[in-house]
């Protein structure tokens, strides 16, 4: 049977070392049953840490309002909505890897897509943080639900894209839930059934809902994943797409662009991509996976990020070219005079945007960086800082001088809350993050299992001797068998 | 759901274990179910599985999602409510294009999610009978039912000669219950019988 999956030797292995599946299980469970180490604390206390210093700044925030931030008239979306577009973006690499790229049946994707997913997951609570507490008067949040009220009732407005957003990320989150926990069951029954701690048979055992690995609900969980996956790739694209709506649909010279939803879609990418490499690199090496995550993942995510940051810079010429093409003296003045200038009040943040964003992932043409783990480190941290210039740029240079050039004095800084904020949901997002890699198994075990017979390098090996073999003598053995 | 008696083989390749399949039903023994710890392309055709409709009950939540989403805001902003918004039409249909398509994937995917657990019969708290814990680490397990005319002995036989290794009579529970594993406090166990 193992030769009907039969797999070129010209892929390399994406399961390295001679692993059967017992091997399998051991290697991803090891980590969640052994004790946690030196370096998992540090790290889980620093993010609380982070995580309660964003507590008590968004505290400041809803007590005193949203006067403790930095906003002023023209500046009315800062540092908030920034970080609203970055943590969004970021959440887009987890449902690529696991939906787009299990409908183009890349075997590759069962390496990283669970912790991909759970990034995605993290990252869209984190994201939903800054619109939420932006409000303002907060307990009022509900209002943006069309629930029937005692105001007439008076429906929200389903004609704007601020509420499309509600209805996006909402479901993204909901569908990214269902569809990393659905994955989850099977592999959490493997916990349960090894458990012996009393606690871990309890916990495994309400976690995993009783699965069992029954051939027809096996049926079943690949059809939903399926069309799950369907239903997410449209869903990722639609939300980006909507996000870039909030600015594709104002007025506003450096917002009023038809470009947007492909370019942030693009973008958002490029820099998911860039946080599952930052986060892959590092648990890949603390949990000991690195023959699951292997060099090769590696290198196929840098050439996504060497693609996606190429479209990006496109995206980035485009706009200079539609500017000038337009000849609307305004549109010329936010590209050529906001941005471009470098001395111009914001012109080094347009110019750190394209050096990260466009330049530096110039060199993951050269296999060699591609495959250096340092660099890969070093680049995703750069790309990421260069995408929270690209939401900043787009968001802050369009409106810091508005038509109104007596109120363009105003230079906007973020206060210390607003920056404890953003370290706040950088706290969140770790410390959900290091619970996950603990408590849940980091690689998709049922599905490493499954191409492991046809990727697995000791199955490869046994390849050699059947692809010496000639073609019709394999096709008639194999008949003969079935 | 009643406690019955069923014999397991367990099996190591799939090279195995679909021969196996095959000769079972061909030697007209009734398989129970096989548990794997991976999904294996091709067994459910094996076992003579029908293909699973949750895909057609996909669809339907998909339009009846679609179908709240116009219907409602067509309601709301042109009957219950009507805001002229720069003059432009209170049917603005293009304008809802992205709640309408966000809908109709909440409600595909949430509805096929509550289909699959109440179609596999899972949920929190659940707990079902394993034949063999290794079936979700590297164990192919083939439980064959058996009835009053069943002959357990041949059956075992039979079962050890197409592959199927540790064979043996259990008696479980077939269908599920609530509380820990570790407590096997079974809701529908009857004891006389369990005590086979």
């Amino acid at each position: 049977m193992s030769l009907l999956r039969y797999e070129s030797q010209v892929r390399p292995a994406l399961v390295e070392g001679d692993k059967d599946y017992h091997q399998v299980t051991e290697d991803i469970c090891r980590p969640v049953e052994a004790r946690p180490s030196k370096l998992w604390w540090i790290g889980f206390i620093i993010s609380v840490l982070f995580l309660a210093f964003g507590i008590l700044s968004v505290t400041v925030e809803v007590i005193y309002g949203t006067g403790q931030w930095n906003l002023n008239k023209t500046i009315g979306w800062g540092w908030d909505i920034t970080n609203f577009v970055w943590w969004v973006g970021i959440g887009h690499a987890g449902t690529l890897i696991s939906a787009i790229l299990l409908l183009f049946r890349q075997g590759w994707r069962t390496g990283v897509n669970r912790a991909a997913e759970a990034m995605t997951i993290f990252a869209v609570m984190c994201a939903g943080q800054f619109p939420i507490w932006h409000m303002g008067r907060v307990w009022n949040a509900f209002f943006v639900l069309p629930y029937p009220n005692t105001r007439g009732p008076l429906w929200v407005n389903f004609n704007s894209p601020l509420l499309w957003d509600v209805f996006a990320i909402s479901t993204y989150f909901t569908v990214s839930l269902l569809f990393w926990y659905s994955g989850l069951l099977p592999d959490l029954a493997t916990l349960r059934d090894r458990a012996k701690k009393k606690w871990r048979k309890a916990f495994y055992g309400v976690a995993a809902f009783g699965w069992t690995g029954s051939t027809k609900h096996w049926q079943r969980h690949e059809a939903l994943s399926l069309v799950l996956a369907g239903l997410s790739t449209p869903l990722v694209l639609s939300v980006h797409t909507i996000v870039s709506f909030d600015f594709a649909t104002s007025v506003v010279p450096g917002w009023h662009t038809t470009i947007f939803p492909p370019y942030f879609v693009a973008g958002a990418i490029f820099s998911g991509f860039a946080m599952v490499q930052t986060l892959l690199v590092v648990t890949r090496k603390v949990l000991g996976l690195e023959e699951y995550i292997t060099i090769e993942h590696i290198n196929v995510m840098n050439k996504v990020i060497v693609l996606t940051g190429s479209i990006v810079g496109i995206a980035y010429l485009t706009e200079l070219f539609m500017a000038w093409y337009s000849a609307v003296d305004y549109e010329n003045f936010a590209f050529f005079e906001n941005r471009l200038n470098l001395n111009s009040p914001y012109g080094w943040s347009y110019w750190i945007m394209m050096g990260c964003n466009v330049l530096s992932p110039q060199i993951f043409w050269f296999k060699k960086m591609r495959t250096n783990l340092v660099v890969t480190f070093f680049m995703s941290i750069l790309v990421n800082i260069g995408m929270w210039f690209e939401r900043f740029v787009i968001i802050v240079t369009s409106v810091y001088r508005d038509y109104l050039p007596s109120a363009w004095s105003t230079y906007y800084t973020p206060t210390i809350w607003e920056v404890g904020f953003y370290m706040g949901t950088f706290g969140l997002f770790f410390t959900c993050y290091f619970l996950f890699s603990k408590f849940f198994p980091v690689i998709a075990i049922a599905e490493i299992k499954h191409i492991l017979k046809r990727s697995g390098d000791n199955y490869k090996e046994k390849m050699d001797v059947v692809e010496k073999e000639d073609t019709i003598v394999f096709a008639e053995k194999q008949a003969h068998d079935h | 759901m009643a406690v019955q008696k069923f014999i397991t083989g367990n099996f190591y390749d799939e090279a195995v274990l679909f021969p196996a399949v095959k000769k079972v039903r061909r030697g007209g023994y009734k398989i129970h179910e096989v548990f794997t710890p991976f999904p294996i392309h091709g067994l459910d055709k094996a076992m003579g599985l029908r293909d699973t409709s949750l895909h057609t009950a996909g669809f339907i939540y998909a339009i009846t999602g679609t179908a709240t989403a116009v219907g409602f805001i067509t309601w709301a902003l042109t009957v219950d409510w009507q805001i002229n918004f720069g003059g432009k039409p209170f049917f603005a249909l293009p304008a809802w294009i992205p709640i309408t398509f966000e809908l109709t994937v909440l409600f595909a995917a949430v509805g096929m999610v509550l289909t699959f657990c109440y179609l596999c019969q899972l949920a929190p708290f659940v707990r079902k009978d394993h034949f063999n814990l290794r079936s979700t680490d590297d164990t192919f397990v083939l439980v064959l039912e058996c009835t009053d005319k069943t002959n357990d002995a041949e059956a075992m036989s039979f079962l050890q000669s197409i592959g199927g290794q540790d064979v043996q009579v259990q008696y479980k529970e077939t269908g599920w219950w609530l509380g820990r594993y570790d407590k096997d406090t079974k809701r529908f166990e009857r004891k006389a019988e369990a005590a086979h």
